[in-house]
C-alpha cells in the first residue's frame, strides 16, 4: 500500500503581530481630492495599540505559509460525515465573483437588479422542486439560522391558532444545534430516544398537546432513512403538532424521494453540503428552509416574487416572522449552488445522490468485519462504525490521528452520541474507487497496527504540523489573543 | 458529469462489492409510497461555457458600484478591496476546508481566526472577540441575549438611530423568549435622546443598544449612554456597521461598552448584494463563558511548539444543547480571514487614512449639500462618512432623476422612519472621487430631481 501522507519542507511563520515593523505599509490609497477635515478631538483615539505594520509581500508569505498547514477537499479525501465535504467546482468561484453578481449594494432598487434576483427566484423554485415543499427561503445565514427560523415559523403558526404548546421532541441523535434552535424558539426540548431509526411507539408515547414539534433528520445522522417517517407525520399530525426535517443529509435523497411528499412540514437546507458551495474552513454557508403551503405566510422576508414579468423584493407581511439578518442572506453562496444546479441538471443531481450512496455502500462493505458496525440496516450517504473492535487500548481519537499520518482527514468522530466512539465516514459521491480503495486500506493497515504496534496510534499523527495538542490547558487558562510582551 | 468519476465498470464493480445488483436496491428502505416516481422537473445541465455564457447574461442585468456612481450606504459599504485578499483566499487549502476540528491539519485556519480575534479586540478595544457571527445584524441579537442571560432581566432598550434592520433581526431573535424591547427616540441632532434614555432605563433592563456610528451617521455619544447604563447595572451594547469609523473614533470599549457588535463587510468583503458578510463580537474578560460562538485559544504540542486549538467548547450547541449560549455551528471562517488580510495590509496606518478619507470626503459632500437651495443637513450631530440629507422635492422623484444621471443617490429613509419621509441617507467612501461628489451635487442643482 502506498501511504500517501509525507512531510514535505514545512515552513514556520509567526503571528502577524510578530513581524510588524513601525513605518511598514501594505496599501496604497489616492492622494485626498478634497480638503481634509479633523473631528473634534475628545471623539478619537489614539493609533490603535498593537495594531501591524507589514508589507504587501511579509503579508502574502504569510498567508501562504499558513494555509499550507491546512488539509481541505482539494488536498485529498476529506470523509467527515454530515458535513458533505464533495468537491467544490471551479467555475463556481468565477460565476460567484463576477462584477456584476459580487459588486452590487443591496439596496439597489429591484429594476436595476433583475439578473439577481432572478438568479434568486430561480434557485428558490430549484430548491422547491428537489425537496417537494411549496415555498423557499433563501435568507437564513447557514444551517443552525435555517432551524432556528423553521422553529419560529413552527411557533407562529401555532400562535396564530391559538396553541400555547411549549414543547419539541428531539430524538438523541439529532445534531446539537436541532435542540440549541428549538431553545431559541422558546421552547422546552425533550430527548427522545431512537436506536437505529425512529419508531412510531417512541414518538406516540411521548406525543401530547402540549407538544408543538418533532425535529427529525432524514436520513438520520446514523446514515439510515427513517423508515417509519410517513406515519410518524400523520400520528404528529393528528395530535395538533408539525415536523421540522434538519435537512442536513440531503445528499442522499435528490431525485429518489422529495421530504415534503413525506409529511414533512419544514426543512433547511445546507447549500454548503448538499449543493456544493465551500465550507470556507468554518463558513459562509448558507441554510435556505422551504415550508408547506399552510406555513408560507411565517417566513422571514423579504423574499423574492415574480409577476410573471419581472422580479420584486416582497416586503415582510404582518404574519412573518420577521428577518433573520440585516439583508437577503449569503447571496454569494446563492450564486454558486445556483451554478451547480445549473451544471448537474434533474439527471446530474439524482447521479450525484446514487453515487454518494453507492460510496458510503461501498466503504461499508469493505470496513465490515474490521470495524464494528452497530447499526446493520442498509446504508444512505453516510456509515457510522464504533471503536469497540479496536485493540490495543486505542480509542477512535487515536484512528484519527493515525488516519493524519497516512494523509486523510479523519471522519466526524464520537458523533452521533449513541454509538460509543462513533467513526462517522461520509465519502460523498466525488470520489473515485481508487480514493476509497486507499483510504480503506489505511483503515485496515491502522486495525491491524493497532494490535500490534499501538504506539503509533497513541503518538499519532507524527507527520503533521504540530503534533497533538494540550487542549486542557488551552481551557483551563485561555489565551484568546496576542498581546505585546512587557 | 466532470464532477464525479465515476465509469460504468467501477459501478458495476462496487455494486457487486456491496452485493447488490442495481443502483435501485441501495434505497430499499425509502419506502416505495415516497418515492419520487419522475424526473425532477429542472432544467437540463448546461456545459462549462454555457453556464459561463448565462451568468454573465445575468450578471450584466444589474447595476453594481462600478457601473452606477453609489452613494448607497446604511449598513453595506463600497469599499477598497486589495488585490491580495482574493488571491490568498482562493488558495483552497483555506476554502475547501471546513471547521477546525482535527487541529493538526488545521493551524492555518486556526491561526489565521486567532489573530482576527486579536485584531477585533484591538479595534474595538474589548479583552474577547469570537471567530464571527453570521453578520452585524445577528450579531447584535446574539448580543442582546447575552446581556439577557448575564443580567437575568427582561426588558431591552434599543435607540430609534439603530440601524432598522438590526432592530428589526434582534425583534425576530426575541419573538418568542418573553423580552420587552422598547424603543429609544433620537434626539434633533440626530444623537440617541439622552434624557429619554434616562427616563427609560430601570432596574429592570438588561441592555441597551446604540449604533456606533448609528443609522442617521451620527457618531454616539457612548460615553454617556454607557454611564446611564451602568448605573442601573444594565449592559451597554453598542453595534457597529460601518468599522472603517473605528480607524478614528475612540473605541467602544474605551467608551465603557459592555459587549460591541458589528459587521466586518467594509473590511475587504464584496458588496454581493448583502452577503455573505461578517458578525464580529467582542467582549468583556469576565464575560467570555457566556458569549456566543467559536473561540481559538493558544496552546502547545507534545512537543512543545506553540500551536491553536477550538477551545472553551463546553459554552456550545455540540456539547450543551439547548443549554448552549447560541445555536451556532458554521459562522463566516472565510470572510473572517478576509477581513484579517485587509487589516494586515492595512494596519495601523492605513485605516487610520481610510478613516479620514471617509471623514474628509463626506464632510465635503456634506457642505455641497448643505448650499443647495431645496436641500438640508437633517442632522447637525457630528458624523462620520454618512449623513442625512432633507429634500424639498419628493425623495422618490430625486433618486429617480438621479439614477437618470447614472448615480445611486441615496437610500429612502421613508419605508423605515415615517417621520423622516422627506430624507434620504447618503454615504461617501474613499471609492467616490470629488468629481464624482460633484457630479451628485450638480445634478440635484441642475434639476435631476
Amino acid at each position: 500500500m502506498t501511504i500517501i501522507g509525507t512531510s514535505g519542507l514545512v515552513l514556520n511563520e509567526k503571528l502577524l503581530f510578530e513581524h510588524s515593523a513601525p513605518g511598514r505599509k501594505g496599501y496604497s490609497l489616492p492622494k485626498l481630492d478634497v480638503p481634509k477635515t479633523e473631528l473634534a478631538a475628545e471623539l478619537c483615539r489614539e493609533e490603535i495599540s498593537g495594531f501591524p505594520e507589514l508589507s504587501e509581500v511579509d503579508v502574502v508569505r504569510h498567508f501562504t505559509r499558513l494555509s499550507t498547514w491546512n488539509y481541505g477537499v482539494d488536498s485529498g479525501f476529506y470523509p467527515l460525515g454530515s458535513c458533505t465535504m464533495k468537491y467544490n467546482p471551479k467555475v463556481n468561484e468565477v460565476v460567484a465573483r463576477l462584477p456584476g453578481l459580487a459588486d452590487i449594494h443591496p439596496a439597489t432598487p429591484a429594476h436595476l437588479t433583475q439578473g439577481m434576483l432572478g438568479l434568486m427566484y430561480r434557485l428558490q423554485e430549484s430548491l422547491a422542486e428537489i425537496s417537494g415543499f411549496a415555498k423557499v427561503t433563501l435568507q437564513p445565514a447557514a444551517g443552525a439560522q435555517g432551524e432556528m427560523t423553521g422553529m419560529l415559523v413552527i411557533r407562529a403558526w401555532h400562535e396564530a391558532r391559538g396553541s400555547k404548546r411549549t414543547k419539541v421532541l428531539i430524538p438523541a441523535t439529532a445534531h446539537g444545534t436541532n435542540p440549541a434552535s428549538a431553545a431559541l424558539a422558546g421552547y422546552d426540548v425533550v430527548p427522545i430516544s431512537s436506536d437505529g431509526v425512529l419508531t412510531l411507539e417512541e414518538v406516540e408515547a411521548h406525543m401530547n398537546d402540549d407538544v408543538a414539534a418533532l425535529m427529525v433528520t432524514n436520513p438520520n445522522t446514523l446514515g439510515l432513512f427513517e423508515t417509519n417517517i410517513e406515519a410518524i407525520c400523520k400520528l404528529v399530525h393528528e395530535r395538533g403538532g408539525l415536523v421540522y426535517c434538519d435537512g442536513a443529509n440531503l445528499n442522499a435523497l435528490m431525485g429518489i424521494a422529495r421530504p415534503g411528499d413525506m409529511g414533512l412540514d419544514v426543512m433547511h437546507f445546507n447549500l454548503h453540503k448538499t449543493f456544493s458551495t465551500p465550507h470556507g474552513g468554518g463558513g459562509p454557508g448558507s441554510g435556505p428552509v422551504g415550508v408547506t403551503a399552510a406555513l408560507a405566510p411565517y417566513l422571514p422576508g423579504p423574499g423574492v416574487e415574480c409577476d410573471g414579468k419581472s422580479y420584486r423584493l416582497e416586503s415582510v407581511n404582518e404574519s412573518s416572522i420577521g428577518r433573520m439578518m440585516a439583508f437577503h442572506g449569503n447571496v454569494g453562496i446563492m450564486v454558486r449552488a445556483y451554478a451547480y444546479i445549473r451544471s448537474m441538471g434533474p439527471t446530474g443531481l439524482k447521479h450525484a445522490t446514487e453515487m454518494a450512496v453507492l460510496n458510503a455502500n461501498y466503504v461499508r462493505a469493505r470496513l465490515e468485519g474490521v470495524y464494528d458496525l452497530p447499526y446493520k440496516n442498509r446504508s444512505l450517504h453516510e456509515v457510522v462504525f464504533s471503536d469497540k473492535d479496536l485493540e490495543g487500548g486505542c480509542h477512535t481519537l487515536d484512528l484519527a490521528k493515525r488516519l493524519i499520518d497516512y494523509g486523510y482527514h479523519p471522519p466526524t468522530i464520537y458523533f452521533p452520541l449513541v454509538v460509543k466512539g462513533a467513526i462517522m465516514i461520509e465519502p460523498t459521491e466525488t470520489e473515485s474507487q481508487e480514493v476509497l480503495d486507499e483510504f480503506c486500506d489505511a483503515m485496515i493497515a491502522i486495525a491491524g497496527e493497532a494490535r500490534d504496534n499501538p504506539e503509533l496510534l497513541h503518538d499519532a499523527p507524527i507527520r503533521s504540523k504540530v503534533r497533538r495538542l494540550d487542549e486542557t490547558a488551552a481551557a483551563r487558562k485561555p489565551k484568546l489573543k496576542w498581546e505585546e510582551v512587557g | 458529469m466532470r464532477y464525479i468519476p465515476h465509469t460504468a465498470g467501477d459501478v458495476a464493480q462496487m455494486l457487486g462489492r456491496v452485493g447488490v445488483d442495481t443502483l435501485e436496491q441501495l434505497f430499499v428502505e425509502v419506502p416505495e409510497a415516497v418515492r419520487l416516481k419522475r424526473p425532477l422537473d429542472l432544467p437540463e445541465p448546461v456545459s462549462e461555457i454555457e453556464l459561463l455564457r448565462e451568468f454573465k447574461g445575468l450578471a450584466e442585468k444589474n447595476a453594481t458600484v462600478e457601473t452606477y456612481k453609489s452613494f448607497l450606504g446604511g449598513g453595506a459599504y463600497h469599499h477598497f478591496i486589495p488585490a491580495v485578499i482574493d488571491q490568498l483566499i482562493s488558495r483552497s487549502e483555506f476554502y475547501t476546508a471546513y471547521t477546525p476540528y482535527q487541529p493538526e491539519i488545521s493551524q492555518g485556519t486556526l491561526q489565521a481566526i486567532f489573530e482576527f480575534q486579536t485584531l477585533i479586540c484591538q479595534l474595538t478595544g474589548m479583552d474577547v472577540a469570537n471567530a464571527s457571527m453570521y453578520d452585524g445584524a445577528s450579531a447584535s441579537a446574539e448580543a442582546v441575549l447575552m446581556a439577557v442571560r448575564l443580567t437575568r432581566r427582561k426588558r431591552v432598550l434599543l435607540s430609534r438611530a439603530l440601524n432598522p434592520r438590526y432592530r428589526a433581526t434582534v425583534a425576530t431573535y426575541c419573538k418568542y423568549l418573553g423580552l420587552e424591547l422598547v424603543e429609544v427616540a433620537v434626539g434633533d441632532d440626530g444623537r440617541t435622546d439622552s434624557a429619554d434614555l434616562a427616563e427609560k432605563l430601570d432596574d429592570k433592563t438588561a441592555a441597551v443598544v446604540l449604533g456606533y456610528p448609528n443609522y442617521f451617521g451620527v457618531i454616539e455619544d457612548v460615553a454617556a449612554a454607557a454611564e446611564l447604563t451602568h448605573q442601573h447595572g444594565a449592559r451597554l451594547v453598542t453595534a457597529v456597521s460601518e468599522p472603517v469609523a473605528l480607524g478614528l473614533l475612540k473605541s467602544p470599549g474605551e467608551l465603557g461598552a459592555d459587549i460591541v457588535a458589528g459587521d466586518g463587510q467594509s473590511f475587504g468583503l464584496p458588496l454581493s448584494f448583502g452577503g455573505p458578510y461578517l458578525g464580529f463580537f467582542a467582549v468583556l474578560q469576565k464575560d467570555v463563558r457566556s458569549m456566543p460562538g467559536r473561540l481559538v485559544g493558544e496552546t502547545t504540542d507534545l512537543d512543545g511548539q506553540r500551536g491553536f486549538v477550538l477551545t472553551l467548547a463546553t459554552r456550545e450547541q455540540h456539547i450543551r444543547r439547548e443549554k448552549a449560549t447560541s445555536n451556532i455551528c458554521s459562522n463566516q471562517g472565510l470572510c473572517a480571514l478576509m477581513v484579517t488580510i485587509f487589516l494586515s495590509l492595512l494596519g495601523k496606518q492605513g485605516l487610520r487614512e481610510m478613516a479620514e478619507q471617509n471623514l474628509s470626503k463626506a464632510a465635503y459632500a456634506r457642505q455641497q449639500f448643505a448650499s443647495l437651495k431645496n436641500f438640508s443637513i437633517a442632522f447637525a450631530g457630528p458624523s462620520f462618512n454618512e449623513f442625512v440629507v432633507r429634500s424639498k422635492p419628493p425623495v422618490a422623484e430625486v433618486l429617480v432623476g438621479l439614477e437618470q444621471a447614472g448615480i445611486l443617490g441615496g437610500l429612502s429613509l421613508a419605508d423605515d422612519y415615517p417621520e423622516l419621509a422627506d430624507c434620504f441617507l447618503v454615504c461617501v467612501t474613499e471609492q467616490n472621487q470629488r468629481e464624482e461628489i460633484d457630479a451628485l451635487v450638480a445634478a440635484l442643482q441642475g434639476g435631476a430631481a
